[in-house]
């Protein structure tokens, strides 16, 4: 990006890539949480630049619920191999073996074991002392008082009124020996920054945000897409073609697709800009309650 | 045109309007009820920010808790957590997003309770500017004072005085005058470069997104207007700073320095000096995975390339030959306190300034601030939310600038050294220098402050056990557990005791009593300095255990009975040396010849017969809780 132009976006990426750096330097065993997504994306094309020319120093881990859209996960290693780094999956074998899905559990119970746990797994299992992710202030109610560098104590364990006071740019990166830090660096950047970051810097993303008519079946007022055999249809229910395309890319059980006949980057943006619903709307586990976040995230939830 | 064509000119717009935008962050302060949330809220709202979906669980909550007659809480936009929701209060900074065709606004929203300095002080540190609201009931109170002091010490330049809930004053200009005339006659002291004042009604949306037309008096702008015009400019210092956080050398051609420009800019060609060091080269590139820049300006994070090979590391800060930072390992700084306990000037504490982190202890408190005053009190020490006046000394020399000419230069926190909280937040006034008799070396240095200097708590752990019990074996694993936690450690057996400082003892009961003697002060010394002291010595008899434990003193002794069976150690034997006292050729041999007397009430004992060495030493550092 020119100097002169695009400022506000210049100054984000300028603070997302010196927290990225600092990461690199005050943590032993760094890792980046790569969920596929927009914002994972923005997130890797960061840690990309902060390094040049140089590779980012730290793997990239993806928690695979075994119930991503089969993109994603093509995408997720298409990505790895293109950027020549290293990519750890982990999956929760309990929740595996006993064959944990969103239809018999649940999706909050789902979300516990497969996501919450298996991240925790992960973490444990790779000693990381500190794990980026690409979480933003703006998305939701407790992400707003998040800290940049956000410490959790043993066990993973958030304590929102207990953080540390964080000042200027001054990170404190210190823990004690069993303890980790989550940090966001784009903590700052909007779901309109994020998009017009990608459009300018020709970030690639999985197509899955772009329409196109896909088999999807309707329930409860979402559409769902059938990315494979394993979704139960319910009585009456026609899986049918339409031309829909996601807001955010998750598990494709638990997140509805809009209908839209946006196929381009552009158009996206543009009809992005009209619509009146918030992300998160299309992702089933803030439905239940507005807090549940905050509480996903005291457990360990990203 | 296709829907392709249209999107494609939407966007060019869309990305000229995203690329037109400025950022500006800015702090709202109010005490509790001033309608700070309220006008958060409200401009989230009438900037259109709020989707349909958060409209509706915006209403959806506000039901059952609403205390005026309007529809929408805005209030509950900005409260962000659970509990602080149950009880009606925020507690917490929380950082909230809306933007305009102008600009990007972050806005820091710092709740008004007692931890209130804390929070708005860690707001202010990141804001250009600061929206001051009044209740136009209670005018210019403490209150006021207070945040516009905490605003004028952080640094924040641009104050936008909101005077609100003017609907309950009948939207009165001569009160609202008023109101801006006090203001002003205490703060012109505090070093603002602007002060705009505006009459708002933050629950009824009057001058906040347009002129109100029921105060028609009021010829200025609407306070959203002014927020998109306002210049952020400061008068800070346009010398050079370039923070190195990395050096890059992906291979051996390439050798570059990541860091971010953090005062004023440089250019290909320029001369640069290392703080430290005062090493100079020249720019050779600035490196960018967008491509080569021509130069780089304040906040820019670039990797620049030198044209000499000189030694700079991450911490180092770079500047031009003729603009040096100052370099002292003594300051004078205003400290905002920020944790429960309190600051004791004797603590040392970690101070991490621009991007590296060093020791620093307090050496001076010289005076407290009132900050509803200003008054200076004496004080010896200071507790959370106070604001103080101290002389610090670092351990080595460190480069800074004053914290008004540049404040990424001149801010600092302290870290507690154990829990490795943030504590307190500082910016340097000026360098001390020789002569001013404040030097690190005249400061008592005592166990405590050496031993948070190792973040530990030292201690003596005393093995005791028969000769092959397993005491040695035990401590070595201890300590090498100790030493994986980061823990300063130190093993007394034998080995280093009988051919060194005790080389002159034999076995005759007089020697023994000695030699546990020397070990117990050794030990003790060695705790003194911080240490976790490990000792593995048979010492058999019960008074000379009590002995060492009446040296060690006052710091921690724990005694570890290694009880294993004189079988089983007979058994092992791995120096032959039961065998050899059995035939009688080793005299006094502990628990052949000499009695071995068990401790009565040891604080671990250790049934050590079976287990292994492995899960004894677990079971120790379970029983010592260290981390
Ligand atoms: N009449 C009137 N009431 C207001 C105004 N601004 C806020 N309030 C009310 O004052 C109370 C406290 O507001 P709130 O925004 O929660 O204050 P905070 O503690 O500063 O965040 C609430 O009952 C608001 O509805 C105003 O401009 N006019």
């Amino acid at each position: 990006m020119s100097p002169a132009s695009h400022v506000h976006l210049q100054r984000l990426e300028a603070e997302s890539i010196r927290i990225l750096r600092q990461v690199a330097t005050d943590f032993e065993r760094p890792v980046l949480l790569y969920s596929v997504g927009k914002d994972s994306s923005v997130l890797l094309h960061l840690a990309m630049k902060a390094f040049y020319p140089a590779k980012p120093p730290f793997p990239l881990l993806h928690v695979d619920t075994t119930w991503k859209f089969k993109e994603m996960i093509a995408f997720r290693d298409d990505t790895a191999k293109r950027l020549g780094l290293e990519l750890i999956v982990h999956t929760n074998p309990e929740g595996l073996a006993a064959n944990t899905n969103p239809f018999t559990h649940g999706s909050s119970r789902y979300t516990d074991i497969m996501k919450t746990e298996a991240l925790r797994q992960a973490l444990d299992a790779g000693k990381y002392d500190a794990a980026i992710g690409g979480a933003r202030r703006d998305e939701e109610k407790s992400r707003a008082k998040e800290r940049i560098f956000s410490h959790r104590a043993k066990g993973h364990v958030w304590d929102p009124k207990n953080q540390r006071p964080e000042l200027w740019s001054l990170y404190n990166t210190r823990i004690n020996p069993g303890e980790s830090m989550r940090v966001f660096p784009l903590s700052n950047w909007t779901e309109t920054d994020i998009w017009a970051y990608i459009y300018m810097q020709d970030i690639p993303m999985p197509d899955l945000y772009l329409a196109a008519e896909r088999p999807v079946v309707e329930r409860d007022g979402a559409l769902f897409m059938l990315d494979d055999e394993r979704f139960p249809l319910q009585e009456g229910e026609q899986p049918q073609m339409r031309s829909v395309r996601f807001r955010t890319l998750g598990c494709y059980p638990l997140t509805a697709a809009i209908e839209s006949s946006a196929s381009t980057l552009a158009e996206v943006i543009i009809e992005m800009r009209s619509t009146r619903s918030s992300e998160r709307a299309g992702r089933l586990i803030d439905k239940d309650q507005s807090a549940s976040m905050e509480k996903k995230k005291k457990e360990g939830y990203f | 045109m296709s829907a392709v064509n249209k999107a494609k000119l939407d966007m060019q717009s869309f990305i000229e309007l995203e690329g037109s935008k400025s950022m500006l962050k800015f702090i709202t302060c109010g005490s509790v009820d001033d309608g700070k949330s309220t006008l958060i809220g409200r401009l989230l709202y009438d900037s259109q920010l709020l989707y349909e979906d958060q409209l509706e669980e915006l209403k959806r909550d506000s039901k059952g808790r609403l205390s005026t007659e309007e529809d929408i809480d805005f209030s509950l936009l900005v409260d962000g957590l659970a509990a602080e929701r149950e009880q009606g209060i925020t507690i917490d900074v929380a950082y909230r997003f809306f933007s305009t065709s102008r600009r990007k606004f972050i806005v820091a929203d710092t709740p008004g309770h007692e931890q209130y300095t804390r929070n708005m002080a860690t707001g202010a540190s990141t804001a250009e500017a600061a929206v001051l609201l009044i209740d136009a009931r209670l005018g210019v109170s403490t209150q006021t004072r207070r945040h516009a002091y905490i605003l004028s010490l952080v640094g924040v330049k641009h104050i936008v005085l909101a005077v609100n809930k003017i609907d309950l004053m009948d939207y009165s200009r001569q009160l609202f005058e008023d109101i801006c005339k006090a203001f002003e006659s205490f703060s012109r002291e505090l070093g603002f470069n602007s002060v705009y004042a505006i009459p708002i009604s933050a629950l009824k949306g009057d001058n906040i997104t347009k002129r109100s037309e029921r105060m028609p008096w009021y010829s200025g702008q609407p306070l959203l207007t002014y927020l998109e015009n306002l210049d952020p400019q400061r008068e800070d210092s346009k010398k050079f700073r370039y923070a190195v956080q990395r050096v890059t050398r992906p291979n051996l051609d390439f050798r570059g320095y990541a860091g971010t420009v953090v005062g004023g800019e440089i250019a290909v060609g320029d001369e640069i000096m290392v703080a430290a060091s005062l090493k100079r080269s020249r720019v050779r590139s600035i490196v960018t995975m967008d491509g080569n820049l021509p130069r780089a300006i304040r906040g820019d994070a670039v990797t620049l390339t030198l044209e000499d090979e000189i030694d700079i590391s991450q911490g180092d800060v770079l500047h031009r030959p003729g603009e040096p930072l100052e370099r002292s390992n003594q300051f004078q700084a205003h400290l905002i306190w920020m944790h429960e306990d309190p600051m004791l000037p004797e603590r040392s504490y970690l101070m991490k300034i621009g991007t590296q982190t060093t020791p620093v202890q307090i050496t001076d408190l010289k005076y407290a601030v009132n900050i509803n005053t200003s008054e200076h009190l004496p004080a010896t020490k200071v507790d959370l939310n106070g604001i103080a006046v101290c002389n610090f000394a670092t351990a080595q020399p460190i480069a800074f600038d004053a914290y008004a000419d540049n404040p990424e230069t001149g801010s600092f926190i302290l870290i507690d050294r154990i829990s490795n909280n943030t504590v307190g937040a500082g910016m340097i006034d000026f360098g001390l220098h020789r002569g001013q008799n404040l030097s690190w070396q005249s400061f008592e240095i005592n166990r405590e402050t050496r031993a948070r200097m190792k973040s530990q708590k030292p201690m003596v752990i005393w093995f005791t056990g028969l000769s092959a019990s397993g005491k040695s074996s035990i401590a070595d694993i201890v300590e090498q557990k100790l030493a994986a936690q980061n823990r300063h450690t130190y093993l007394l057996d034998g080995d280093n005791f009988r051919h060194g400082l005790n080389k002159d003892l034999g076995f005759t009961d007089a020697d023994r009593v000695e030699n546990i003697r020397r070990v117990a002060e050794v030990a003790r010394l060695m705790a003194d300095s911080g240490l976790i002291v490990m000792t593995a010595f048979i010492s058999p008899f019960r008074r000379e255990r009590r002995m060492a434990r009446e040296i060690v003193g006052d710091i921690d002794f724990i005694e570890v009975f290694v009880d294993t069976p004189l079988e089983v150690c007979e058994a092992r034997d791995p120096k032959g040396m039961y065998a050899r006292a059995r035939k009688g050729e080793i005299p006094n041999f502990t628990g052949i010849s000499s009695p071995y007397e068990p401790p009565e009430r040891a604080d671990i004992h250790l049934e050590a017969g079976v287990r292994s060495a492995e899960e004894l030493a677990d079971e120790v550092l379970r029983m010592l809780q260290i981390d």
